[in-house]
Order: structure tokens, then sequence, then C-alpha cells
């Protein structure tokens, strides 16, 4: 910028390239099971905030409470329970881990075999639950 | 490390060298807005360091480049930078260990004030520091003439974290850290580790309760970004741990 005088607040006519702010930083494993998990983790909020919402709707009528019950029987919210166990599955194990990464020192030097025994549980699980959930969910 | 750079010079046929472009995050506080992206190629041997390449262009070909470098050594903890989306002292990466086929990207630290192109104000990280008292504070004498004695095993419990440099690699890698300033990072953590777990030291209480304040080391979430980063590879994440440990069981 050497026709900028001194003084002048201006930024440059045109940057040569349109990047983003900066790059993501490039965290490994443990950033990236702690991604997941506040993902995951605040996802489970929402969804037992409508639930207690909804289960709370008997109390103002049954009738309500039915038909709220009943839009849920269709197969999107099937599929939206597919994600919904996906998460709490992730969930709870990830937090397994965490729990053994904070009072286990072979745990916390073993951080990245643990999220991968992760990944391998949340998988051996979803595979036993999915199909058969789904088997459920549309053939009725 | 120099002299493989001078030989690698003289012996000119000998030894390849490559052009690579590095991308590097600009800002001039008296002229940007907002910080910007220049890229520069540089004539690079594959044993030279990240280092050699910032100097080169601040040599060669833009006198501006501001950085901040002192022994060049990966002693001083200076150089610490974001290269290629990872915090890394620029003077122990060496061109190897990078892909060269693309642009490598160098960026001031994350979650400290951006003072210009690749500086940033470390106050904050230093002030964390200073607050958990990283000195030795011992009520006892030893004998006259001796010295205050301490066993080999006594002293393993706390090496690893004697080797920090305080080059900010951790603290400014930590997410916690980039959302939260207030939180004390991993860095002063692990000075605060060093002396909780010295059998010399009495005052390993009022650090910890320093520690278990709000901002303290509770924020951490194991996300393990600061024992990645650590140039001078100190399981910081475990330290963390052991001080959480020693906060709930109230003594080191």
């Amino acid at each position: 910028m050497p026709e900028t005088s001194a003084g002048t607040l201006t930024a440059p006519a045109k940057p040569a390239k349109q990047k983003p702010g900066g790059t993501l930083y490039r965290g490994r494993e443990g950033m990236w099971s702690w991604v997941l998990h506040r993902i995951t983790g605040v996802a489970i909020f929402f969804f037992l905030l409508v639930h207690i919402l909804d289960t709370a709707l008997v109390r103002v009528s049954p009738e309500a409470y039915n038909a709220v019950i009943g839009t849920y029987q269709t197969p999107i919210m099937g599929l939206g329970e597919v994600a919904l166990v996906g998460a709490i599955v992730f969930h709870a194990f990830n937090g397994l881990r965490v729990i053994l990464v904070d009072f286990w020192s072979w745990a916390t030097r073993h951080q990245k075999v643990l999220f991968y025994i992760v990944i391998a549980l949340w998988v051996v699980t979803m595979l036993a639950f999915t199909p058969r959930h789904l088997i459920n969910v549309f053939s009725h | 490390m120099s002299t493989a750079t001078l030989e690698a010079q003289s012996t000119d046929a000998a030894i390849q060298s490559f052009t690579v472009t590095f991308l590097i995050r600009r800002f001039d506080p008296d002229v940007d807005t907002e910080p910007r992206w220049q890229d520069f190629d540089v004539e690079m041997y594959a044993t030279d360091r990240v280092l050699d390449a910032l100097h080169k262009i601040k040599w060669e070909q833009d006198g501006s480049l501001t950085f901040r470098r002192s022994c060049a050594h990966g002693i001083c903890g200076s150089d610490a930078m974001r290269i290629n989306g990872r915090n890394r002292l620029a003077c122990k990466t060496l061109i190897k260990d990078l892909d060269i086929s693309k642009p490598i990207y160098v960026e001031a630290i994350k979650g400290l004030p951006l003072e210009k192109d690749l500086i940033v104000d470390m106050e904050p990280f230093f002030a964390s520091f200073r607050e958990v008292q990283p000195f030795l504070v011992a009520n006892s004498k030893p004998e006259a003439g001796k010295e205050r004695v301490q066993s080999v095993a006594e002293r393993a419990i706390f090496d690893d974290t004697t080797k920090c440099i305080l080059c900010a690699a951790c603290t400014s890698s930590c997410p916690v850290f980039w959302t939260d300033g207030q939180y004390f990072g991993p860095a002063a953590i692990v000075n605060a580790h060093r002396f909780i777990f010295d059998s010399r030291d009495d005052n390993a209480q009022t650090r910890l309760d320093i520690l278990n304040d709000k901002e303290g080391v509770w924020r951490c979430r194991t996300t393990f970004n600061c024992t990645e980063a650590c140039p001078r590879g100190i399981e910081v994440t475990k330290a963390i741990a052991e001080v959480k440990q020693a906060v709930m069981r109230g003594k080191p």
C-alpha cells in the first residue's frame, strides 16, 4: 500500500485474494471428539426440551397430547429417531471416554485409541439398532 | 540445523531446491481494517525451516513482514505461529515435513489480540501465567550450607512441566481459550503444576485454590490440542488432569 498516505485509515482497494478470515484450526481426534460431543449434547438438550413440553401437554388435554404424539409416527420422525439415537449413543460412549481421560493417566495417554473405540462401539450399536428400527418404522 | 542450511547453499548442484509458496496472513494496523492473505514464492531446501522462509521474505522480498523470533533454535519460544492450521514454532518446522505441493499457510496464533502480521499481544497470556505464582515458595529453612534435598522420584513427578518455554502454542490452540479469554489456559496450568508437585514448595494449596476458580482447570474440555501443539512435547492435558485430581483431593 505505498499510495496510501500516512494517517488515512483505508483498506486496500480490493484484497488480491478473497479468502476466509483465518484457517480452520486443524485439531486432531481430541478436538473433533469434543466438537461432536458438544453438537450432540446441544441436540439432545433441544430434544429433551421439546420432549418435556410435549409430555407436559397431557396435563393440558389428552387429545392435544395424542395429536402431537400422532405426528411422531411418521417415517420422517422415524429417521429423526435414528439421528437422535445416534447422537445419544455417541454422547454416552464419548462421555465415558472423557471420564476415563480425566481420571486415569493411561487413558489420558491413549485418548486417540479410546476415540476410535468409541467410534467402533457407535458403529456396532447403530448397525444393531438402525435396521430393526427402520423395519418397524416402514412396516406399519 | 543452521549448519545444514549453510551446507545446502554451498553445495549447490548436489542438493535440490524447491519453490515453495507461502500464504501469509498480513495485518498492518495503520492501513488494514482486516487481515489479508498475501502470497510469496520462496526458493527453499528440504532442510530449511519455516523461519528461514520468513527471513528470506523479509530480507529479499518484503521488508515490512513482521514477526517475532529470538534464538531461532526452539528454546526462547518467540516464534509460535499457526502453520497450515496448527500451532508450531517456525524455527522447529522443517520444509521437508510439510506438503509443498500446496501453499503453506502461515498466520498468527489465535485467541490473543493481533498487533501486526504474525505478532500478537502476549500480555493476557503472561497475566494468567503470573497469576498462578510460578515461583518457588518455601517456608522451610535448609540446614546451613545445604540445599533442600529432593529425591529423584520426587523430581520426576513434575519433570515434564519444567520444560515449558512459554511460547503460547498450547494456550492459543485451546478452543476454550478462543471463546473465553478469561480461562487461565494450558500454559499457566502447566507452570502451576510445575510448583504444585514440587516437594520443596509450600504454596501448593494457594495455587490449587486459584485454579479451582470458575475460569480454572474445570474449563478444560480435554481436546488435546495443547498436547498436540506443544513444541517441547509436554503432555499438557495430562498435567491439567493431574491438577484437577489434586484440586479434588485437596492436596497435591
